[in-house]
């Protein structure tokens, strides 16, 4: 009896083995797949958690239905609590940004990465520098030239307070010798609004989270924080395309940043619920209502999953530690 | 007219036989949802969302938005039958709602509450439908400073009268904005007064404390009387309905105030939740029997549900104009249209004519299959007065324990509720006044941030409170409205006595 | 509202219970309890004036409000008329919806929420004691079956389960 139980169970692993090339057929979701956001409802975040819940579902990648979560308390941390509290739940997702690095650095909160378990970057998200439409400068040279002259230091608006926002007008201080008053908002589209009602002078957006002021001729890019122009060669406004756009370093302001977008498991999770995300990811990845949904937000697109997302955490996370640090936002 | 033309082909569109039929559905979903406290509107909307893929846009957002507008009604019913606010802006309800209740008046007070409903909305919508691009404009007018001046109107409408032991009312008041300034600072990105705890750091929900202070504890008075429901001899048929319209032309002056108030709120756009506590605060102020105000006064019901649907209706301008989301579930219904790949934004109403005025119509119809709707249930939830005790009071217990795991998935907040429930009873004893607890736990945290972001922005300067035009006239108004009460007792005091008091009430 | 019923209650027997006074101390030594450690969390943290208020500047200033309220408030306790705050019955019966009530929490962690609210309804409809022990026992198994049906089937809220509901497979 045991010696045939045995034997069964060989012959699972064998075909287990040699179905690899498939590996998604080794384990099936159970029941209802959570992705947790740790951002509120609307922001870039969500929309992205909720535009690859309507690819999945759609295109039935899954047999089990997906359900977004909203859990933004604390900065995201709550978010990233919950699935650290969850280990060894293969129905669980977290959607992630730079965050994962930057929450527990700010806040000393027990949270590391290394506790979860990677699935796949989708992309990263570029960031910009935007002025009001009616606003005189043409270049971010214009723009710094203004505010090493304004008597008062010219206001910049972001999102939250020592996150990738903040961090880049600290870079932008550093860069031009001159002192800006960074104000936090609660999302993206708070600061994109506070900008076109002309409350700050500037603001650090990503594409997405200015797009529809952009187009409804209230703000304009200046430049973008990256090494290389954007890809986007399709007009989108003032017959501009979003690869029209000069990166900030040919205008004299050296600050490039970049943040991933990217999918965990929670810990101590099978290999196969990895492989079966993993897999699931890559579909979604070559979906063309995904790479719609790139375009329209103009995200850098860079799948990566495996050892290469490890490798790029790795780094991006020395990287942050070393710019936050520097911007003296570590907490004490 | 071109605006009213598109309407009508909008009405059209909104009209056809399934629109209407998922107009229904949503509306029932949305009651179901906003009477279980566990579900909330941005639930119901969020799970919905993916079933309606496969629609066309504007059937799928007629039926998401119908589903907002049962949530808007049903929120109602619990304040009003249990003490037990569904959502933020219902909280203002039940401080008469629930007295008419236990006074045997459930059925006048659940209808009053959703005309009034269905006023503030209609209001809100016909703002939306004839003056959109310009309102949308105004409300870029509103930087952190303004967004101040706004909060603080909302604290001095609400708390300047207050007649109860003063001491208690400010401790009160005090003890919301701690509650609320627990957790991560957003402006510094620190963590507040969680003394390392990780559940205290995602700081205290509304919903859990009034979960606990409201309708636990009201549980907990209850029963000190017996085991038995106040006011189960409600006498229920629908002639209630008709004898409560008939009353309703007498409160004009409120309803016309609280819908101003609740647009003007909805627009700027200060909130849903602000609305409700001004336009209660305001109905107090200007009653000639504000003392009846909390022991079961109808106007109490009307004002501030006719302003939070005003304001909650309006709320939806900047989300399709501005692209900001006034509320959780707005939040989700733009996440909703950006997956049909509709970029809300100033051009939304250029470039998606059709689906504007369709959704601008359904709002019409939305609300009015609405009303209809509840109005028929008026009969079934006053009914639920009637059922023993021993057997509605375990559920209810259970429904507010579900309610209050849901909103972070924690069992610890399940034992907040519990312990907020013990302290509303000792409060409630005590005399010491809750609404300024829920006021200030409320609007606390935003009031905090908006100050800060506008010395941020000004240097530290507090000028920044008086440099244009409309602060200053939202500070100022503010400022009267706080000193009215004490000044006017102080007048009357010293015309009685001839003597000075009230000089601490200047706090 | 709550100061009639107690004076109606005082001028007809002497009830035995709880008076006011103690509680009302109880109370406000609390919440000055409260107010100190506010106060010692925000200046820990910072609670100056450094280019804009820092992130302790308004709980210190609310805190130093709220002492001073709570101090007053306490003054004001020794003053009050000592009348009966809750007399030992009406303490009888809010333990007996209270007690059921903190069991059921403290089983929804082990056993799971629709447990829990089951033993919840049979252990506060006996304790009432006026129903019969079938609808309680229907009650116990209609009302978390309800419960599961909505939230788990259809709305798909994850609710708290245990050891029951992993046998069922859920």
């Amino acid at each position: 009896m045991k010696q045939h139980w045995l034997a069964f169970s060989t012959l699972l692993t064998v075909s287990a083995l040699l179905a690899g090339v498939a590996p998604a057929a080794a384990w099936e979701p159970t029941k209802a797949i959570e992705i947790v956001v740790p951002f509120s409802a609307g922001g870039a975040s969500d929309q992205m958690a909720r535009t690859i819940q309507g690819i999945i579902q759609k295109n039935q990648l899954t047999t089990q239905p997906i359900i977004v979560v909203n859990k933004p308390a604390a900065g995201g941390a709550e978010g990233m609590l919950d699935i650290q509290k969850s280990a060894g739940d293969p129905h669980k997702l977290i959607t992630t940004s730079s965050g994962i690095f930057m929450t527990p650095m700010a806040t000393k909160l027990p949270l590391n990465w290394q506790d979860y378990t990677p699935v796949a970057m989708m992309a990263q998200d570029s960031f910009l520098l935007w002025v009001n439409a009616k606003s005189p400068y043409k270049t971010a040279a214009d723009f710094m030239a203004a505010a090493k002259a304004a008597p008062a230091p010219l206001k910049i608006g972001g999102t939250s307070s020592k996150r990738e926002d903040n961090l880049l007008v600290f870079g932008m201080e550093k860069s031009g010798g001159v002192k800006f008053a960074y104000i936090p908002y609660t999302s993206g589209g708070q600061a994109s609004t506070q900008l076109s009602g002309n409350h700050v002078d500037a603001n650090t957006n990503n594409p997405a989270e200015d797009l529809a002021n952009w187009r409804g001729g209230a703000t304009r890019p200046l430049c973008v924080f990256a090494e290389q122009k954007m890809a986007y060669s399709e007009k989108v406004a003032d017959g501009l395309s979003w690869a029209d756009i000069p990166t900030c370093a040919s205008q004299g302001l050296n600050v490039s940043y970049q943040m991933l977008r990217g999918m965990f498991m929670p810990g101590k999770v099978t290999k196969e619920q990895q492989a079966f995300y993993v897999e699931l990811f890559k579909k979604v990845s070559q979906n063309a209502e995904w790479k719609d949904y790139l375009a329209r937000n103009a995200l850098v697109p860079d799948y990566r999953d495996g050892d290469a997302f490890v490798q790029f955490l790795k780094l991006d996370e020395d990287k942050h530690a070393k710019l936050m640090s520097d911007a003296g936002f570590m907490a004490k | 007219m071109d605006d009213f033309s598109s309407l009508m082909t909008g009405f059209q569109v909104a009209l056809s036989w399934h629109n209407v039929g998922f107009m229904v559905i949503g509306v029932v979903l949305g009651i179901i949802v906003g009477v279980l406290p566990g579900l909330g509107g941005p639930n119901g909307v969020a799970i919905l969302l993916p079933l309606t893929f496969g629609m066309d846009p504007t059937s799928a957002i007629i039926l998401l938005s119908s589903i907002y507008w049962g949530a808007l009604f049903g929120g109602a019913i619990t304040s009003i039958l249990f003490n037990i606010p569904g959502e933020a802006w219902s909280v203002a309800t039940t401080f008469d709602g629930y007295p008419m209740a236990v006074q045997g008046k459930a059925a006048e007070a659940l209808t009053a509450a959703f005309t009034a409903s269905f006023i503030g909305a209609l209001s809100g919508v016909i703002l939306i439908t004839f003056v959109a691009p310009l309102v949308a404009s105004f409300a870029l007018r509103f930087g952190p400073a303004e967004f101040f001046a706004v909060f603080l109107l909302t604290f001095c409408s609400f708390i300047g009268m207050g007649r109860e032991n003063r001491a208690k009312i400010l401790a009160s008041l005090c003890i919301g904005f701690l509650l609320a300034a627990v957790g991560l600072d957003s402006i510094s990105g620190d963590l507040r007064m969680t003394f390392g705890s990780t559940e205290l750091m995602r700081g205290f929900d509304f919903l859990v404390v009034v979960i606990g202070l409201f309708g636990v504890s009201e549980i907990l008075l209850t029963v000190e009387e017996g085991l038995v429901f106040k006011g189960k001899q409600a006498k229920i048929d629908l002639k209630v309905v008709l004898r409560t319209w008939a009353g309703l032309p007498r409160y004009w002056a409120t309803l016309l105030r609280s819908a101003i108030v609740g647009m003007w709120m909805g627009v700027t756009p200060g909130g849903a939740i602000a609305a409700s506590f001004m336009g209660y605060g305001l109905a107090k102020r200007f009653s000639r029997q504000p003392d009846s105000f909390g022991k079961g006064n109808i106007e109490g019901v009307l004002a501030p549900e006719t302003a939070a649907h005003a304001a909650g209706t309006s709320a939806l301008l900047p989300m399709l104009a501005l692209g900001i989301p006034g509320s959780a579930t707005a939040a989700v219904l733009l996440g909703g249209l950006l997956v049909w790949g509709l970029q809300p934004g100033p051009l939304l109403f250029v470039e998606q004519k059709q689906f504007v005025w369709g959704l601008i119509a359904s709002m019409y119809l939305g609300n009015l299959a609405g009303l209809v709707i509840v109005l028929a249930t008026v009969p079934l939830f006053a009914a639920i007065m009637r059922i023993p005790f021993s057997y509605v009071a375990p559920v209810i217990l259970i429904v507010c324990a579900i309610g209050a795991y849901t909103i972070s998935n924690s069992i610890f907040d399940i034992w907040l509720m519990l312990g907020f429930g013990l302290v509303g009873y000792v409060f409630k004893k005590l005399d010491y006044p809750l609404a300024p607890l829920v006021l200030a736990l409320v609007l606390g945290d935003r009031a905090e941030d908006s100050f800060r972001q506008a010395l941020l922005g000004s240097g530290g300067s507090l000028k920044v409170f008086a440099a244009n035009g409309l602060v200053t006239t939202l500070v100022g108004l503010a400022l009267l409205l706080l000193l009215w009460g004490p000044v006017m007792d102080g007048v009357g005091a010293l015309r009685r006595r001839g003597q000075p008091v009230a000089a601490k009430a200047a706090e | 509202m709550s100061g009639a019923s107690d004076s109606q209650v005082s001028h007809s027997q002497i009830p035995r219970g709880l008076s006011r006074r103690p509680v009302e101390i109880t109370t406000a030594l609390l919440l000055i309890a409260l107010g100190l450690l506010v106060l010692y969390d925000s200046y820990g943290r910072g609670a100056g004036w450094d280019n804009g208020p820092q992130n302790g500047f308004f709980p210190a200033r609310v805190g130093w409000i709220f002492l001073a309220a709570s101090l007053f408030i306490l003054v004001q306790s020794f003053r009050t008329e000592n009348r009966v705050f809750v007399t030992y019955e009406q303490l009888g019966q809010v333990a007996r919806v209270f007690a059921p009530l903190v069991l059921f929490v403290a089983l929804v962690q082990p056993l799971g929420l629709y447990v829990a609210a089951g033993i919840f309804i049979i252990v506060f409809m006996s304790i009432v004691a006026t129903s019969r022990w079938w609808a309680i026992g229907l009650t116990a198994v209609l009302v978390p079956l309800a419960c599961f049906w909505v939230f788990e089937l259809q709305f798909r809220v994850p609710l708290p389960k245990g050891p029951l509901e992993a046998l069922l497979g859920y």
